[in-house]
């Protein structure tokens, strides 16, 4: 078992971002020293009603010290969040889940959709060799962190729905481009769009790995909230946890 | 130094804190956060004869005071959860109560016999009131005299303490306790989650995939000190108390109320470290009121 620590860690740094996106530089060094790409971290925040429960958030960097979480405002426990300032003590839980793997056996490919670039940029600055991000979301607003990318000398290239910024048209158009090349996939964000990287990367013979998202409570594989049908290299299926068997699962794993 | 031992009808237990069956998983998942050989006993999550897939997603919601869970009782099978969780468990050199289910008499009695002789395993916890699985569960535990007959059943295939866990949604408390302990049971439980929905207006849909769920986390907590309260007033056998325990005095009450041994439950999601702060919190309170031991607190409420 890796090493996971509950620590206070204070707010360094937070600022909003556009369209109701936000970043968060924590004070944690143990977990940031711990963390790998594709770990998370379950946060208890400070000032919500009694017996509120904690929320994930995958770790979007770790420097210095410092924990970067990149979110958007979505609920209850976001808006919260997002109110909080600099200085301010959270409870930090992590570094949780396995991790995406870091030795490609081709160029890697990241798919983000919107904020579900978050840990693919940490992964690009673990990953041994330059590759591509290929990013989208519904409009140019939801377009985060490409700047991370371009200063490690990563190719991009952007897909917004509404053709706001980049091609006019989904993330997976962009992937279907790389057809014949060997590449290793990795991809983050909405359910709906990893289940169509997945097909495609798996038509191209490649290796996808992808990171889900799921509502959990937990976070440690206690409480099986957070369940998913997964099979096995034999064809026989189980349930895994996504908090704690995963969160990356490799596309052939994963049963939709 | 103040004694925190408890005998929890035939469980001995090195103070009175455990954890609530399905908050802890099997024990070994929160190893790495807490030291859980510091626990009372370990309780975990609902076992019966075979793997059991649970219900789909959403399994949970996030509501006031708590949360609302259909879990639907996932899990590994007895003779799983003896070879992959008893290990560790077994390890820790804490008792270990497991929590047990099935869908007839029958089933309840073969997990029990399955699990009588294996080494680390402490008591066994009936689940006789979980809101979630249908045909098992709270079947059962709505009706005195089925929790009796059931008891019975168990009772004749196990010589380790049995612990009826009681349902909520029910006039009264005290029968079934009656019914417990005249069929054998050495201690009860109590209480389960209480049934409860969630609506997402929106969409105008259950939140839950199973439509409903079990409330749990400090919005059930002074419904559990008064059913607690009811039950001391009729048990012969210890009580298991639980519901909402997020702070020592949580604890503390149901102790007063009339409980031996007490078990956190939704509060180790939100801060695993809860259990330990409880164990410290009934020491430090023992402390400051002068008693030796916290058998002298259990069920020492007052009415004039």
């Amino acid at each position: 078992m890796s090493e996971m620590f509950d620590r206070p860690a204070a707010i360094r740094h937070h600022r909003p971002l556009q369209g109701g996106y936000c970043e968060l530089i924590l004070d944690v060094p143990e977990i940031a020293s711990a963390a790998r790409p594709g770990q998370f971290v379950h946060i208890r925040i400070p000032g919500m009603n009694i017996g509120s429960l904690r929320r994930p958030f995958s770790i979007a960097g770790a420097d210095e010290g410092g924990l970067r979480i990149l979110y958007k405002k979505v609920g209850s426990g976001t808006e919260v969040l997002g109110q909080l300032p600099q200085g301010v003590l959270l409870q930090v839980m992590g570094p949780l889940g396995n991790g995406f793997p870091l030795v490609p056996e081709g160029k890697p490919v990241l798919v983000g959709g919107g904020f579900g670039v978050a840990p693919l940029g940490f992964l690009a600055k673990r990953l041994p060799t330059k590759g591509l991000l290929l990013v989208g979301g519904r409009t140019d607003q939801d377009i985060l962190d490409v700047a991370i990318f371009k200063g490690l000398g990563w190719e991009t290239r952007v897909a917004t729905q509404d053709g706001s910024l980049g091609v006019r048209g989904l993330v997976t158009d962009l992937l279907d481009e790389m057809k014949g090349e060997k590449i290793e996939v990795f991809g983050c964000g909405p359910d709906g769009m990893l289940k169509a990287v997945g097909e495609r990367g798996i038509a191209m013979g490649a290796k996808v790995w992808l990171s889900l998202d799921k509502h959990m409570v937990c976070s440690v594989g206690a409480c099986l909230a957070c369940v998913q049908k997964l099979r096995r290299s034999d064809g026989s299926e189980w349930i895994g946890r996504v908090c704690k068997d995963g969160p990356v699962f490799e596309a052939r794993e994963i049963v939709w | 130094m103040v004694d925190l031992t408890v005998n929890l009808g035939g469980i001995r237990m090195k103070n009175p804190v455990t954890v609530a069956s399905g908050t802890f998983g099997y024990g070994q998942e929160y190893a790495g956060l807490i030291d859980v050989a510091r626990l009372g006993a370990v309780t975990v999550k609902g076992i019966r004869l075979n793997p059991w897939p649970g219900n789909p997603l959403p399994r949970h919601a996030e509501v006031m005071g708590g949360m609302v869970n259909a879990i639907g009782l996932q899990g590994p099978g007895v003779v799983g959860f003896i070879e992959e969780d008893m290990p560790f468990l077994r390890r820790l050199g804490v008792p270990v109560i497991v929590n047990i289910w099935g869908t007839s008499e029958t089933e309840y009695a073969e997990v029990a016999a399955a699990l009588d002789h294996v080494d680390g395993v402490s008591g066994l916890e009936l689940n006789v009131s979980c809101p979630n699985v249908k045909e098992g569960g709270a079947a059962f535990g709505t009706d005195p005299q089925m929790v009796g007959a059931l008891v019975k059943a168990v009772r004749g295939r196990t010589g380790l303490p049995i612990l009826p866990k009681l349902a909520p949604n029910v006039p009264s408390v005290k029968p079934f306790v009656i019914a417990a302990q005249d069929n054998g049971a050495d201690a009860v439980s109590m209480t389960n989650t209480i049934p409860a929905m969630v609506i997402d207006v929106e969409k105008r849909r259950p939140v839950l995939a199973n439509k409903v769920g079990g409330l749990s986390g400090p919005a059930i907590h002074q419904v559990a000190v008064k059913m607690v309260w009811e039950a001391a007033q009729v048990a012969k056998i210890p009580i298991l108390a639980m519901g909402g325990i997020m702070e020592p005095v949580h604890a503390l009450e149901f102790i007063i109320a009339g409980a031996t041994a007490v078990a956190v439950g939704t509060a180790n999601f939100i801060d695993p470290s809860t259990s330990l702060r409880v164990i410290d919190g009934i020491a430090e309170y023992l402390e400051r009121h002068h008693m030796n031991s916290v058998s002298e607190l259990t069920g020492s409420l007052q009415i004039q």
